[in-house]
């Protein structure tokens, strides 16, 4: 059996009287695609919230790699190699593409108290973010600020900012969200070229893309898991299909 | 700077600041002198507002406090007859930050109209500190009896060698704010403000830099008030009092928020409209109230933004 990179167990989080994350237990293995999917309100950005380090956990425990990270700041998070990208598109703005990714390079590298060089001519920042930007095809928009870019693009911008922190996961919350059909398929082939080199948290609404990009489905309802499998054992589980999808998901 | 216009119009500030001891000479009116040395040197300290309001997303309404601590730290070795300004202005600097740190421990736990209140609540405390240190002149204000000495390497006890001292000043303080800015630290920085929550999950732990920022501020803040000490040959709480930060943040403002230059504009700007509008009349702030909110209205980069027709982030 492949080794466990992300160890959740008997995670919690509640909103008042809202069980959003709700004692769950969950192993990715090692250069998996591991999808959680659930309907709206299932409590999925709240898990992400939880492994990146943006929400604390009312109880349960995280480990990744090995190391209890439960407590540990967001920041430390992401320098342990845990990346994530947000379900509202969240870029720098009045950056350039370049400039956003050169900036998850700098956060990587650790050298940010460094007052007098130019940082945009700096080599060790833009020449391995132009990497990143070349994996997810933006290349050629590196000099255009984040806020003119389309939905689409600035979405593949924050796979790269992620990408240039050279993370071991990415936790992706909803990657296609608000995409038309060929920016959707530009992004699963994105995904699957990275399938294998990084470990992969896939949130994900679009069951056509879950289906086909993930080794492992976790389907998730009122904060607790239903159900964990590969995608046959998922599409053949009566209780998802009356719990949470729609005969016509099957379909795609 | 990136913007050619923006170039031509602060070369033109500054070549003109460079002919004022000239004009002041030539014309017999000292008053120039007097009025363009302390425009340049509060626009130092909305240089160093500038890059935790315009560039850090900082609102500090107390920044007054340290051109005040600067101010006092170069009169209270005056006082103790300390006078050489090679230990003074460093000192003032050095002080400045200590109180910066300290400060900015306490202000950056909060965000928002928050920090707001508690930067001017800190620097309220300054001013009645001032008020209440009779040994130092409370409320009546310090006397320099002496300017700082620089011994055989300058002497600013000369008011026009003072002047070139702070115009040099002003143009290392740009010069400075422009390579940082520009920094690694300046872009991270500059990511704070825009989206702090996005700069911790790619890896970066945010208050360690604002903090560095707020402290680098405050120093440079100090700087000034040991040159505004032996400007007003004169040191006193009001320098600390919550107007004079809202001044700075006015003339943040009305030069232009984060960009490079602006602070500059909006220093001059302001003390010459000051200066105009008083002369007209006593209530001057009722035209000068609404001059200020149609340019923060209308042109969003402030007076350089709108003369440079163009907003520049990077300066
Ligand atoms: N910050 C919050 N405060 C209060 N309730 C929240 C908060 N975040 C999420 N919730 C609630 O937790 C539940 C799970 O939300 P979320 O994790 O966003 O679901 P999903 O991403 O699966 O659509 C929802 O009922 C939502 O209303
Ligand atoms: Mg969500």
């Amino acid at each position: 059996m492949a080794e466990i990179v992300l160890q959740v167990s008997d995670l919690c989080k509640s909103f008042g009287g809202v069980l959003a994350t709700d004692h769950l237990d969950l192993g990715v293995e090692r250069g998996s695609i591991h999808a959680v999917i659930g309907p709206n309100g299932a409590g999925k950005t709240t898990l992400i919230n939880q492994l990146s380090g943006l929400l604390t956990s009312d109880g349960g425990k995280i480990q990744f790699n090995r190391n209890d990270i439960t407590k540990l700041s967001a920041p430390i998070r992401a320098k342990m190699g845990l990346a994530r990208t947000f379900q509202i598109t969240s870029v720098f703005g009045e950056f350039t593409a370049l400039e956003n990714v050169s900036l998850a390079v700098q956060a990587h590298d650790g050298h940010s108290f460094k007052l007098w060089h130019d940082a945009r001519r700096d080599k060790a920042l833009t020449g391995p973010a132009l990497e990143a930007l070349t994996i997810v095809g933006l290349e050629k928009r590196q000099s255009i600020k984040a806020s003119l870019m389309s939905h689409g693009e600035r979405r593949q911008l924050e796979i790269a900012m992620a990408l240039a922190t050279k993370p071991k996961m990415l936790l992706l919350d909803e990657p296609m969200a608000g995409m038309g059909p060929e920016e959707s398929n530009r992004m699963v082939s994105i995904l699957s070229e990275l399938k294998g080199t990084v470990t992969i948290l896939l949130i994900e609404h679009d069951m056509g893309a879950v289906f086909s990009l993930a080794d492992k489905i976790t389907v998730l309802v009122y904060g607790g898991e239903i159900a964990t499998g590969t995608p046959d054992q998922i599409r053949a589980n009566p209780e998802v299909r009356s719990a949470y999808l729609g005969d016509e998901d099957f379909e795609s | 700077m990136g913007n050619r216009a923006q170039i031509l119009i602060v070369g033109t500030i500054f070549l003109g600041l460079a002919l004022v001891p000239l004009f002041a000479e030539l014309t017999q009116t000292p008053f120039y002198l007097d009025l363009a040395r302390r425009m340049m040197i509060l626009a130092i300290g909305a240089l160093s507002l500038n890059l935790i309001m315009g560039y850090g997303g900082l609102i500090s309404f107390g920044h007054a406090a340290y051109i005040g601590i600067g101010a006092y730290t170069v009169g209270i070795c005056a006082e103790h007859e300390l006078v050489s300004g090679f230990i003074q202005w460093p000192l003032a600097i050095l002080v400045s930050g200590v109180f910066a740190i300290i400060f900015g421990l306490i202000s950056l736990r909060t965000r928002g109209v928050y920090f707001i209140m508690i930067t001017l609540a800190l620097a309220q405390m300054m001013y009645f500190l001032g008020v209440s240190l009779d040994r130092y002149g409370g409320d009546d204000g310090l006397p320099l009896i002496e300017r700082s000495n620089f011994g055989a390497l300058v002497d600013i006890s000369n008011n026009v060698t003072l002047y070139f001292i702070v115009l040099g000043a002003l143009v290392l303080s740009l010069f400075f704010c422009k390579r940082l800015i520009n920094s690694r630290f300046g872009m991270v920085l500059q990511g704070t403000r825009s989206n702090e929550t996005r700069m911790k999950t790619i890896g970066f732990p945010t208050l360690r830099y604002q903090l560095t920022a707020f402290v680098i501020a405050g120093m440079m803040a100090g700087f000034a008030g040991a040159l505004l000490a032996n400007h007003t040959d004169f040191i006193n709480p009001d320098m600390m009092h919550w107007t004079r930060s809202g001044d700075l943040i006015i003339m943040v403002l009305l030069g232009g928020m984060g960009s490079l230059a602006g602070p500059v504009v909006g220093a001059l700007a302001f003390i010459l409209l000051e200066e105009l509008l008083s002369g007209v009349t006593e209530y001057w702030q009722l035209i000068f109230g609404p001059f200020l909110i149609l340019v923060v209205l209308f042109a969003r980069g402030g007076l350089l933004g709108f003369f440079a027709d163009k907003e520049q982030r990077d300066g």
